[in-house]
């Protein structure tokens, strides 16, 4: 049994679940919604190299690379937030960040 | 089975597995360590189906700088579990609905319009280049086609480093550091008051002590 693109596919399908799985457990932990939201971005990742892979086009890794980059740029700017509110806060709980609550 | 599709399901199981330790796992520092883990099965995987620059640099990028951030940022904040962890478990059986309905959508769309794709023999671009190295092409493709979206992907990064820096940089109150263009700028009368006056002069009379010691010295 040779590896297919549906392999791949569903390895990514499963993980991007998962990381939702995550999200839905860790509602009130931060640093671990970052994790799931990078994970999730993994997930998407896995399907453009798949595919760029089994349809022989490169693009698919170029697009691959620019996720990568912006990532990068979201979770040093997502940490530093979280940096700045524990200063502010002394707490990283989601249910306690209302300020903005009219 | 060949050797390839046995790493592949090897590698498959370990990053699910890590995965699900990171959204589980109690202490946060333990979930990041999984998460280094699944990140390079993740990469093992890309390296398995040809992306090997691109694997490479998730290794490089990710495990080597974005990784040891979460990490120090964990390791920095002290973190009550107790109150993170209340009612962790109270959305599992819609959590699970919810992963299990976006698994068998991925699965029905991917699984039943993909699976006729076969593999090429070799991954050619759309300009016909043959033989060249992952690399090669994929710097072929980022430094002629996707040019201007690279300098974009550049200044999206200045943007997010100076971002970063303005938003956790704080002047301390209680800070003693010197400025040094401040300290190179003085002038000598900011730091030095000469005063013009007599050689000697009379001893006034404020209060009778005063005027006896004066007698006295």
């Amino acid at each position: 049994m040779n590896l297919t693109i549906g392999h791949f596919l569903g390895l990514g399908a499963i993980l991007f679940a998962l990381s939702v799985v995550g999200v839905f457990l860790n509602r009130k932990n931060l640093i671990v919604l970052l994790m799931a939201i990078e994970l999730m971005l993994l997930a998407v990742n896995m399907n453009f190299v798949a595919f760029s892979h089994y349809l022989g086009d490169m693009h698919g890794q170029v697009f691959v690379f620019f996720i990568l980059t912006v990532a990068a740029a979201e979770s040093a700017i997502g940490l530093a937030i979280l940096v700045l509110l524990f200063r502010n806060k002394s707490s990283i709980n989601v249910d306690e960040l209302n300020e903005l609550k009219g | 089975m060949d050797y390839q599709t046995g790493f592949f399901y090897f590698f498959s199981a370990v990053l699910l597995f890590s995965a699900l330790r990171v959204v589980t796992s109690r202490n946060p520092v333990h979930a990041v360590l999984y998460l280094m883990l699944a990140f390079s099965q993740a990469a093992a995987i890309w390296l398995i189906l040809k992306a090997e620059f691109l694997g490479l640099t998730l290794v490089l990028v990710y495990l080597g700088a974005v990784m040891v951030l979460f990490l120090f940022v964990v390791m920095m904040l002290d973190i009550r579990l107790e109150a993170v962890r209340k009612g962790f478990w109270r959305h599992v059986p819609l959590a699970l609905v919810l992963g299990g309905l976006v698994v068998a959508e991925l699965l029905a769309v991917l699984w039943t319009g993909f699976s006729n794709i076969q593999a090429h023999a070799v991954t050619s671009t759309s300009s016909g280049l043959v033989g060249k190295s992952n690399t090669h092409e994929l710097g072929l493709l980022l430094y002629t086609q996707y040019l201007y979206p690279i300098q974009a992907a550049a200044v999206i990064l200045l943007i997010a480093m100076i971002a970063a820096i303005a938003l956790t940089l704080r002047h301390r109150k209680d800070s003693k550091a010197i400025s040094p263009s401040q300290q190179v700028h003085v002038n000598a009368r900011d730091r030095l008051l000469v005063v013009r006056m007599a050689p000697t002069q009379q001893a006034v009379d404020v209060a009778p002590g005063a005027a006896a010691e004066g007698a006295k010295a």
